[in-house]
């Protein structure tokens, strides 16, 4: 049984150090700090900015959507109709879509675009990598609310506040340890995820200026590096990787602080 | 609130209803055996036989649970009854982290760290000659990513059995191995199934580090040493292609269809199952 800890956390600790070590000598401040060039996947000069400010504005417009459909839906789901057949169904169809392989979510987000005839861009990643943290968003908030003493509510409606003003006031404070532990877990998976982004976001070497612009990111910067014949185009893919494993890693880190201070405001 | 509910709802609806419509097209010209059982992919002659491709499928994601069931149940079982307190806080996390490590960084360790070793010496000492790109270096990495998964959840399912059961055992005399063996784990049954089988699941879709490392050859594989071209590989590699001849974009909505019908079949069972698990221990 040790010895399956120690082959567990063994990998985990390799794929870090693999990772480490080949990235960290590749890496340099032009890497962070200049959009790639034209002869970039060539061996020429230039940096990943254009991925990592992609992957940014990937990740905030497609969170920014999915907190807007799935805080309505989990405040929905337990104060409003928590034993409704509505609910049930809903949540049923969100676990399944939580195991849903996100390759499938690049597949359906290009038939959309196809159907309405938008091009490969920003609004189409954001839609696909929206799809892909509903479901794990509205999972974390379900299971927080869920847990809200009951009691708490009630106190609430004694003092003559309407279902809206309890769900707002209190359920979401009370929440909000559990929806910055979720909001935080969405966006580190899909901050990672490069199979919903590869059809339907495109790849390029600017940064977007419209919705309609195709846009990089940094899982797809390190594929596409990698798929190179040139070793010193290869190195910075790992330098990329390395880049990527620690915006994860801090994410986890950061999660984990911020729903400590979160917890200042819920009521034990 | 109601329409933000029903619009979350509907969209994995959305998605088997697109799927299916867009597979239409290759149902009708093709018949369901030549789809699945031929062996011949040529799209510019309008044959698509997905056998290579179904096989390929399983052959990784089987060598992937085989590798990653028995260390992960024994790993959890070690975290909910053995481990103290203080290691299982150290622990937990790290799993935690691994499931958030993205895919691509899998795919990367994996090609720098295992595809050469079974290259220069997993193979020679078995007397085979291979690029690395096969069978093993997928299910190897597949194994990784789903550990996590099978873990958290048998972990919680195992620290889900009530202490009345584990107190009754020992009561009789039995050792802490003889409690976990025969009734700790014996009523954890179910959800651990459902725990492999969602990890199960987790590895037939799993897309970019299984298609860096597994050699994408559309052969059935005839060793773990041979090439394989899991499914989503193939809808990976070849998207850029599919909008030129229409069967072939049906083709791959199809293969999309499959690979989404898979793993709802796979996610209902464990949900079945945990459910149940649930209604047995609910106190109250």
């Amino acid at each position: 049984m040790i010895l399956s800890v120690i082959v567990v956390l063994g990998s985990l600790v390799s794929v870090l150090v693999v990772i480490l070590v080949r990235g960290a000598p590749a890496l340099s401040v032009s890497m962070l700090t200049q959009s790639s060039t034209g002869g970039y996947y060539l061996g020429g000069a230039g940096g990943i900015l254009n991925a990592i400010v992609g992957s940014a504005y990937l990740v905030s417009g497609a969170t920014a959507i999915a907190l807007v459909i799935s805080l309505p839906t989990a405040l929905y789901l337990n104060e409003y109709a928590s034993r409704s057949k509505l609910a049930s169904f809903a949540r049923h169809s969100l676990d399944v879509l939580w195991s849903v392989p996100s390759i499938i979510y690049g597949v359906f987000g290009f038939t959309i675009m196809v159907y309405f005839g938008i091009r490969a861009s920003l609004l189409g990643g954001i839609m696909a990598l929206g799809m892909l943290e509903l479901p794990i968003m509205i999972r974390a908030m379900d299971e927080v609310m869920r847990m809200i003493p009951l009691k708490l509510k009630e106190s609430s409606y004694a003092l003559g506040a309407t279902k809206l003003e309890t769900a707002l006031n209190v359920v979401a404070r009370q929440a909000l340890p559990g929806i910055t532990m979720g909001v935080l877990l969405a966006v580190g998976r899909a901050i990672g995820d490069a199979a919903s982004v590869l059809f339907t976001a495109g790849y390029t070497d600017s940064i977007p200026r419209s919705l309609f612009d195709p846009v990089a990111s940094l899982p797809l910067a390190v594929f596409f590096q990698l798929a190179t014949p040139f070793p010193a185009v290869q190195q910075r893919a790992y330098a990329s990787a390395f880049i990527l494993l620690v915006m994860v890693l801090s994410l986890s880190v950061a999660s984990r602080l911020l729903t400590r201070k979160a917890t200042a405001y819920v009521i034990k | 609130m109601l329409s933000a509910t029903i619009l979350s709802s509907l969209v994995v609806i959305a998605i088997a209803l697109v799927l299916l419509q867009k597979s239409t097209l290759i149902l009708t010209t093709h018949s369901l055996s030549e789809l699945l059982l031929s062996s011949s992919w040529h799209p510019s002659q309008n044959e698509f036989g997905f056998y290579p491709y179904i096989v390929g499928t399983l052959w990784v994601t089987g060598l992937a649970m085989a590798i990653s069931t028995a260390p992960s149940l024994l790993m959890s079982i070690y975290l909910a009854e053995y481990a103290p307190a203080r290691v299982r806080s150290i622990i937990k996390p790290m799993v935690d982290l691994l499931a958030g490590i993205p895919s691509v960084v899998y795919g990367l360790w994996a090609l720098l760290l295992i595809v050469p070793l079974i290259r220069n010496q997993v193979a020679p000492l078995l007397g085979v000659t291979t690029t690395g790109y096969t069978v093993l270096a997928g299910g190897i990495v597949l194994a990784v990513m789903v550990t996590p998964i099978t873990i958290s959840v048998s972990e919680e399912v195992i620290r889900a059995v009530p202490r009345p059961i584990r107190e009754a055992s020992m009561a009789l005399g039995a050792t802490r191995w003889q409690t976990v063996k025969h009734a700790v784990i014996r009523s954890a049954f179910p959800g651990i199934i459902a725990a492999v089988i969602l990890g199960f699941g987790r590895a037939f879709g799993e897309t970019i580090a299984v298609l860096m490392v597994v050699g994408n050859v559309a052969k059935v594989p005839a060793s773990i040493f041979d090439p394989a071209y899991p499914i989503p590989a193939l809808i990976a590699n070849n998207y850029g292609e599919m909008m030129s001849i229409p069967s072939y974009e049906s083709a791959f909505m199809l293969a999309a269809l499959l690979l989404l019908l898979i793993v709802l079949a796979f996610s209902i069972v464990a949900a079945v199952l945990l459910v149940g698990i649930k209604r047995r221990y609910a106190v109250g």
